[in-house]
């Protein structure tokens, strides 16, 4: 506890939620500075999450220009022309989010993801970034791990009725209720790079279909120089033959990619919205469990699949 | 998923939604994103500020205004061609009747109470509607799919009861602090402040009971001769100090106990406390109701702080002297509402002198307010998954890809690597009395029970009716509806208080009773048995129903989830089961569906069951919030505190 304590109108608004995770917590949350990088469905969802939730800051950016498919799974987004006249999704998005909550503060900063140095990272708790190419997910993610200050790093993206997240929360400390008591636990997380360079065949066993069928789809569009969600049905041969390729050099089964999920992942990689409502939900819950260092965070993959249903926690880390 | 075949299914459906609350706002933006093009929504709501931490289409603006109209523009406003028909009104309201279901693809629930889930659940049934049904609770919840004749229905698996409390434990023997807070609520807040004539066990029977009765016929009147100060100080003594003394002495009680300590006010406010006063007429200035404060008036402001005993002692005495000067209007009137920060912070200050006396650690004022006014934990992450949850299996439902519903729940601790755990439904129970023909039993005394009393206990509170009409044979015996001509109701006012074995057409032991609800299209049969006697203690209500069963939960209990937030539920939970760890299987087997059973079976059902079977029983009022418990089956299920009468 650092002494401070909410307001009247904090507790008012927040009573429900405070009866979950405690005024501690919501004393933690009040402080933490959040930025997202590439505002699509699911990152609208969870900015939503965490504006209510009464987050400190939170600085948004997404300097692309509304398109129809940035409008499709975005509600933070207004449909009338008239409205988003030269604004950029951060901006026009910043104006949604700063309605839902007049207690956080919600800004837009015109930067592109790969200029920003860590002088302008090590100002945020929390960095999330979506729809990026791999280079840029690997860099943003080392340059939080230079820094003194321990940053909590996601990543998180979702294509036809799949998402995926990735924690990267370093040394982490937190708090943890058993029966009666509180007892400390602590948890070391690999880098995004260092996640996927374990071979293939140290995984523990059966790892999800989505952990293997993304990375193989992350390897085509960087290989071919395309930007994230940028491939088409055309391309799914190509696609089959670089899995093929793969499964051979890491000793795996080839029918753990089932063709048909790749067919599915490259042909629409649109969101699908009842998709990002649960991918951003639960990244908000872990958003919500770093910053007050209470609960089981989850480590370090999280997928979910519409068509089966579960919603599943991988933790791939190399062995010590 | 997202394929074409879907979408035009999508834009093709027309939806009814009920609830616009958590779940609903989460569920309606969804809608819309997702492509539906006509969606209804029921909700007699309107909007409070605690709502705003996660019902995002609403704002401070708001509040006060139609939850139902207020999401339907807000959801305009990003998707403008979306049909979006609101209602702010109740679901039980005729208007919502089996045609009007009808005109639906699909109904979604996101409703927080029992009543309208079972009554939305029997016109699904009566329409052949296919429902999904959803509930949360902290980071816990779940999404299941209801289609008659394919899967079970809401009703199939019985259904929590609210949770009771013996009278004796909550007057005499408490030994939780939800205890207390029962009788600060329920007993003494209600003696000094609400309806006088009300029977009310404040007063422990001494072995004396007519010494006992003639001190407590004027105690709680204020005399003519003394203050209002002086008045809280003698209430004070007599509930804390006095009573307890008068249990003490009953010894048979504190063998196998912890004896109470007598409290009384000259020990810890030694004087009277005018002086204390003094400033009250300048920060009670007010008369607004919301601004009377007792807090205020002291200088206290942290309600997430414990009081000590003197300040829980000024703040009970403070509450009363500001009933009876800013709010003499309310008292006799008065009943408790956790939106009264007044009463709150009264029974807050009650129920710690009392927890004090009695050795049981004292709560804040934050806590307290949630376990008197059974406040819900909520947050909008969990929402907004089950939201999606929901519409992942309406499609299905549109798709009437069968083998692929699911049960899904939203768990705070992974199950098998899963946070997000599907589940095959289950078949319709054979024997449930609402989507199957299965008769009913009741064993009644015919020539003792009135009407009245079958209709008042078993056709409303038990089967959830609220347009019965009670048929035997040919005979109408009893009905409710709005074109009944004057001679029928004085018929059917008669027929009430008359001995069933004294109707028109007598009912005894044998007769088939047939009970039907128009509006909820439920009808059932009722075999009466005839039986003398019943006992007291177990059988309170004199009568007997089987074929019919529901379970009690730790519901009241909420000292201990509110703090630990849900953990008591998702404790019984399926822990990893290494037999059923096999990633092929895309839905959790039937075996697991026994392992959820064992499971869960020993947590909440039994830390109840001697409680449940108490005499008399003292309610836990309700909130307007949604809850997930697990039933008996290891189901979460969800569930509405109601008044039982
Ligand atoms: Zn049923």
């Amino acid at each position: 506890m650092d002494g401070e304590e909410l307001t009247e109108q904090e507790t008012q608004l927040y009573d429900r939620q405070i009866r979950v995770w405690g005024a501690d917590a919501q004393r933690r949350l009040s402080k933490a500075h959040v930025l997202v990088c590439g505002i699509k469905g699911a990152v609208a969802e969870f900015c939503k999450n965490i504006v209510l939730a009464g987050i400190g800051s939170l600085t948004l950016v997404d300097n692309r220009l509304v398109t129809e498919e940035a409008l499709s799974a975005n509600f933070l987004l207004p449909p009338d022309e008239g409205v988003f006249a030269g604004k950029t999704v951060a901006e026009l998005c910043c104006d949604s989010l700063k309605d839902f909550n007049p207690m956080v503060r919600v800004s837009v900063d015109r930067g592109e993801l790969s200029s920003f140095d860590e002088e302008f990272l090590k100002t945020f708790d929390v960095i999330v970034v979506s729809c990026c190419s791999l280079a840029e997910k690997k860099s943003v993610n080392e340059k939080c791990r230079n820094l003194p200050k321990r940053i909590s790093f996601y990543t998180v993206d979702c294509r036809d009725s799949c998402g995926e997240i990735f924690v990267d929360l370093q040394h982490y400390t937190y708090a943890k209720k058993k029966l009666e008591d509180t007892v400390e636990c602590q948890l070391s997380y690999p880098s995004f790079e260092e996640a996927i360079s374990v071979p293939w065949k140290a995984h523990p066993r059966r790892v999800s279909k989505l952990f293997y069928a993304l990375r193989v789809i992350e390897k085509f569009e960087e290989a071919e120089g395309r930007n994230p969600g940028e491939t088409t049905i055309s391309d799914l041969p190509r696609v089959l033959k670089l899995k093929k390729e793969l499964c051979e050099s890491q000793s795996l089964n080839e029918a753990h990619i089932p063709n048909a999920l790749l067919e599915r992942l490259v042909t629409n990689s649109k969101e699908f919205p009842p998709v990002c409502a649960i991918i951003g939900g639960i990244l908000g819950q872990e958003v919500i469990k770093a910053i007050s260092g209470k609960g089981d965070p989850l480590k370090n993959f999280f997928y979910f699949d519409a068509v089966d249903g579960k919603g599943v926690i991988e933790d791939i880390s190399s062995k010590p | 998923m997202a394929s074409q075949q879907h979408l035009s299914t999508i834009k093709g459906a027309k939806v009814l939604m009920v609830g616009a609350g958590g779940i609903g706002c989460e569920l309606l933006k969804t809608l819309a994103l997702s492509g539906f093009q006509d969606i209804h929504i029921i909700d007699m709501d309107t909007i409070e500020v605690s709502n705003l931490n996660r019902q995002f289409l609403f704002r401070k603006s708001h509040v006060g205004q139609s939850k139902a109209k207020v999401a339907r523009d807000a959801v305009l406003r990003f998707r403008p061609h979306v049909s979006i028909t609101s209602y702010h009104a109740n679901v039980k309201n005729q208007e919502f009747n089996v045609d009007f279901f009808k005109q639906f693809s699909v109904v979604l629930n996101g409703l927080d109470n029992l009543d309208a889930r079972r009554h939305v659940n029997r016109l699904c049934l009566a329409a052949e509607i296919p429902l999904v049904e959803s509930g949360t609770t902290g980071f816990l919840g779940q999404v299941t799919v209801h289609v008659k004749g394919k899967t079970e229905c809401y009703e199939c698996q019985p259904k929590p009861a609210p949770k009771t409390y013996p009278v004796c434990t909550i007057t005499s023997t408490p030994s939780k602090f939800v205890h207390c807070i029962v009788w600060a609520k329920d007993l003494l807040f209600v003696k000094l402040f609400g309806d006088k004539n009300q029977e009310n066990d404040l007063n422990v029977r001494s072995s004396d009971p007519a010494s006992s009765s003639d001190h407590a016929e004027d105690v709680f009147e204020l005399k003519k001769d003394e203050t209002i100060e002086q008045y809280g100080r003698r209430v004070f003594d007599h509930v804390f100090g006095y009573n307890i003394e008068v249990a003490l002495s009953n010894e048979d009680t504190w063998k196998n106990r912890n004896k109470p300590r007598p409290i009384y006010i000259r020990d810890i406010l030694p004087e009277e406390p005018t002086n204390q006063n003094g400033n009250m007429d300048k920060i009670c200035a007010t008369d607004e109701q919301s601004l009377i404060s007792a807090m205020t008036s002291i200088g206290m402001k942290n309600p997430q702080e414990i009081w000590s005993l003197m300040e829980n002692s000024r703040i009970f005495t403070e509450a009363i002297v500001l009933f009876f000067t800013k709010r003499k209007k309310d008292v006799g009137n008065l009943s408790f509402d956790k939106d009264d920060q007044l009463a709150v912070e009264f029974v807050t200050a009650a129920a710690n002198i009392r927890a004090a006396s009695f050795g049981i650690p004292m709560h804040s004022l934050f806590e307290s307010k949630g376990i008197a006014g059974n406040i819900v934990h909520a947050v909008a992450t969990t929402n907004a998954i089950i939201a999606g949850l929901i519409v992942v299996e309406a499609i299905k439902v549109l798709q009437n890809d069968l083998n692929k519903y699911r049960m899904t729940y939203c768990l705070e601790h992974p199950s098998r690597k899963m946070l997000l755990m599907p589940v095959e439904p289950f078949e319709p129970n054979k024997s449930c009395y609402v989507c199957s023909e299965t008769p009913l039993s009741l064993e009644i005394n015919t020539s003792h029970a009135k009407l009245r009393d079958f209709v008042e206990k078993i056709v409303k509170a038990k089967l959830g009716m609220n347009f019965p009409l009670i048929m035997h044979g040919a005979s109408l015996l009893y009905e409710v509806g709005d074109d009944l001509d004057e001679d029928m109701v004085a018929n059917y006012a008669a027929n009430l208080e008359k001995v069933l074995s004294e109707l028109p057409s007598p009912v005894v032991s044998g007769t088939i009773l047939s009970v039907e609800d128009l509006q909820q299209e439920l009808s059932c049969s009722i075999n009466i048995k005839h039986r003398d006697e019943f006992d007291e203690e177990k059988e309170p209500d004199g009568m007997v129903l089987s074929g019919w069963q529901q379970t009690t939960l730790e519901k009241g209990d909420s000292s201990k989830t509110s703090l630990g937030n849900g953990e008591s539920t998702s404790k019984a939970l399926p822990s990893t089961t290494d037999a059923n760890k096999n990633d092929d299987a895309d839905i959790v087997a039937s075996g697991t569906k026994r392992k959820l059973e064992e499971a869960s079976s020993g947590v909440d059902a039994s830390s109840s069951a001697n409680e449940a079977n108490s005499l008399k029983k003292l309610e836990v009022l309700d909130d307007d919030n949604d809850l997930v418990v697990l039933d008996d089956d290891g189901d979460l299920v969800t569930n509405k505190k109601k008044r039982l009468q």
